[in-house]
């Protein structure tokens, strides 16, 4: 800033900026434009924040901190004079917490199932890591390797010193694990072959397909399962009767194949048609064009929706409860019933654990599938 | 050998294997179901179970619960059953859509509402509900909420005259008078009124340009004649309250808890899906169209009314009847709570007592199969519809 002469003023630098009014800048302005930008939205805050005072405390208090955390029968989640209204009963949850896992799986064999919930976690992180080194052998061990060595541990293999285990003493989050791992495994190479039998121009081949994935699709899963279980038994003679779990597999494999070959066929309708005609200008075979360019784009474009398609399996996995096998819910609902911790809490408590094992595991499942969709968005940009 | 020759012959080659593929497929296609019959025929002939539809008009003689037409376990017939199952499943279905719908959108718009809260609290019910398996829900909703509710004796008592207890919900039954058909005329008197104002004020804003209340005009027309008429006649519906009996409730309407919890779970699970599809469907619609609107004067209502909506909806159908569809097969988890629809009646009951599993399975897959595909046909014919009027 300087002064002439002549007593007239000139300003040769400009003044600095005023800051934005208080109430437009920092955590005011926030509150101001995203919660109180008018009276009807103020209201609407107001509301809000009513109603969450209203749910969110006790339901804190019941699940935290007037909860039960050690017991070994119902004597310690009832009321009492030291504490008059018991929160959820985790003693419950603790005592029970092996069956919900295994089942009535032998106790000196557990560390099979150990052993299997070790060797899929690897072999999910390997198919998931979408930078992970040689995925194609990933693949192969996911699809192969992991389905041989699961049932050679689960099931028993003499030979090699280990003792069979029926599936009847199977159960709990084992289960759970079981019928999603064999949906998801049998559901992507059979769900890949109806889309490309849908999309081909062989008749037989198509016509077969669409009655097939029309028909799964159009009915209930339960009744999937009522016709595994029942009606299974009586399509193949006496002898080859399989059992009850690998009956509700079978049904559980032909449910998720429909599904996924109606999202591997998005995958495909996504491709264009460019590339099939490069292929075809190569020279290349059918299959050799649908394995080496189609397909791996494909797919890659349709991760998001398999993963998905994945979530509505496991969540179905639940389902196998009707026909009578005991997956973690029905492990849930059998202790539940249980008259040594017959409470007014104990269904409370564990619904409310099973609901969050579901959503764990979901949950984190929609994050994954979102993760890979922002991911594909970027390099699609590009 | 010229390079033609070497195509047509390689194209011949080709033509071959799909047609002995073709034929190799039928031929393992219908060895399996020959196989499978086969075994069938044999292994119910062993187990001494009777084949066809005859046992459809055998006497049932077993209870249901609810029962929308007339049933009696001595008299009425498997296929009376397999009636009063699907009118269950209806009757769920149809009630869940409704409500699921209206649940849906109201999320799903305030998932995109400006207000950061309001917005949150929706996101948190969508992930919530989406990432726990309905059939816990349904558990959750009938063994822990509807079981854990009072006894007859301490039952709960709404203003109105409804009564609540661990049986379910008793709510008062209107019985109508003498004159309540005449109300009724009066109701249509003044809708047919309402049609002809609506004509008339969108004739008049076309010619003038000014526009006519219609919607409180017509309000007053259909609440104000049959009030008007009740006041000067006399009152057409009585109703017939519930009281609590000895041993149960009398009179009244009855709503099985066990409806209520498939009816809470179907409606809570499937709005969560509906208010992702309603989201998706109104942020579709290019954010032009609405600064368009606005640039033309429409107040904020009149562009979501005239503007958003219809663009939206187009997006929004498709998705909307996949749920639709998913509620109505869902709605067989009735089996797990004791709720008489098509499955545990038909599947459940019916297959227990006839035994013929290939005939009962069939049709209950059938029932389902047909509701699919003739809501998949109209989908269709409505997808037609909208893709000849775009542009």
């Amino acid at each position: 800033m300087s002064a002439a002469a002549g007593g007239v003023y000139l300003r040769d630098t400009p003044e600095a900026a005023l800051p934005p009014p208080v109430l437009r800048r920092g955590v005011l302005g926030w509150l101001r434009e995203n919660l109180f930008s008018s009276i009807g939205n103020s209201v609407l805050t107001l509301f809000c924040i009513a109603f969450i005072a209203w749910v969110v405390p006790p339901l804190l208090q019941f699940f935290i901190f007037d909860a039960v955390w050690s017991g070994s029968d119902r004597d310690a989640c009832l009321a009492s004079p030291q504490l008059p209204e018991p929160g959820a009963c985790w003693a419950f949850v603790r005592v029970w917490i092996n069956y919900f896992i295994y089942g009535f799986y032998p106790i000196a064999e557990r560390w099979r199932v150990d052993l299997f919930f070790a060797a899929l976690a690897f072999g999910i992180g390997w198919l998931a890591w979408l930078g992970a080194p040689r995925r194609d052998l990933g693949a192969a061990y996911f699809f192969i390797v992991l389905p041989v060595l699961s049932y050679l541990l689960l099931s028993g293999a003499p030979l090699l010193g280990l003792a069979d285990v029926t599936t009847a003493l199977w159960g709990g989050v084992l289960v759970t694990i079981v019928v999603a791992t064999v949906g998801i495994v049998a559901s992507l190479p059979i769900g890949i072959l109806l889309a490309l039998a849908r999309r081909s121009d062989i008749p037989v081949t198509k016509i077969l397909a669409v009655m097939f994935i029309e028909f799964v699709r159009g009915v209930p899963l339960i009744t999937v399962l009522f016709m595994a279980s029942v009606m299974l038994p009586l399509f193949v003679p006496d002898q080859f009767s399989p059992d009850k779990l690998v009956r509700a597999l079978i049904g559980v494999a032909l449910f998720a194949s429909a599904n996924m070959a109606e999202v591997v066929r998005g995958g495909l309708a996504a491709i264009p048609r460019g590339q099939y005609e490069a292929a075809a200008a190569l020279g290349l075979s059918y299959w050799r064009m649908n394995a080496l360019v189609i397909l791996p784009q494909a797919l890659r474009v349709t991760l998001p929706n398999i993963v998905n398609t994945f979530i509505a399996l496991f969540k179905d996995t639940t389902l196998v409860f009707i026909v009578g096998i005991f997956d973690f819910l029905r492990t849930v609902e059998a202790a539940r019933i249980d008259p040594h911790w017959a409470t007014p809490i104990t269904s409370v408590t564990g619904y409310a654990f099973a609901a969050l094992f579901y959503f764990v595991c979901c949950y984190g499942m929609s994050r994954y599938a979102r993760n890979v969709e922002t991911r594909l968005a970027r390099a699609h940009r590009r | 050998m010229t390079t033609t020759a070497i195509a047509s012959s390689s194209r011949a080659t080709r033509r071959f294997g799909n047609i002995a593929l073709q034929i190799g497929l039928v031929l393992v296609v219908a060895g399996l179901v020959y196989a499978a019959a086969d075994n069938a025929a044999r292994n119910l002939q062993a187990a001494h179970i009777a084949s066809g539809f005859g046992f459809w008009n055998n006497t049932a003689g077993f209870d249901i619960s609810q029962t929308l037409i007339d049933y009696s376990s001595s008299t009425s017939t498997f296929g009376r059953a397999f009636w009063v199952g699907l009118l269950n499943t209806l009757l769920v279905a149809g009630t869940g859509i409704v409500l699921a719908t209206a649940l849906g959108f109201a999320i799903g718009l305030a998932r995109l509402s400006r207000n950061w809260l309001v917005s949150r609290l929706a996101g948190c019910y969508v992930e919530l509900i989406r990432n726990v398996p309905l059939l816990l829900q349904l558990l959750f909703w009938y063994n822990a909420v509807l079981k854990a509710l009072p006894e007859l004796h301490g039952s709960v008592t709404f203003p109105g005259g409804a009564l609540l207890n661990n049986r379910g919900l008793f709510v008062p039954r209107p019985q109508f008078a003498a004159s309540s058909p005449y109300v009724t005329m009066t109701l249509l008197v003044a809708a047919a009124a309402v049609v002809v104002l609506r004509l008339w004020a969108r004739r008049r804003q076309e010619r003038t340009g000014e526009q006519v209340p219609v919607l409180w005009i017509a309000l007053g027309l259909l609440l104000g004649l049959p009030l008007a008429f009740i006041f000067l006649t006399d009152v057409p519906i009585r109703f017939d309250y519930p009281a609590l009996g000895r041993f149960n409730v009398l009179g009244g309407i009855e709503i099985l808890p066990e409806f209520a919890a498939l009816l809470l779970a179907l409606t809570i699970y499937t709005a969560a899906f509906i208010a992702e599809a309603v989201r998706a469907g109104v942020l579709s619609v290019a954010h032009g169209q609405t600064e368009a609107a606005q640039a033309l004067g429409l107040r904020p209502s009149t562009t979501l009314r005239l503007i958003v909506v219809p663009q939206a909806m187009r997006v929004i159908i498709p998705p909307l009847t996949g749920q639709y569809l998913n509620l109505t097969k869902n709605s067989s988890l009735a089996v797990a709570i004791g709720y008489p629809d098509l499955v545990q009646v038909f599947a459940g009951s019916v297959l227990n007592i006839t035994g013929q599993a290939v005939e009962v399975i069939a049709i209950t897959m059938a029932v389902y199969l047909v509701i699919s595909l003739v809501t998949s046909a109209l989908m269709n014919l409505y997808g037609y519809a909208i893709a000849v009027g775009e542009r």
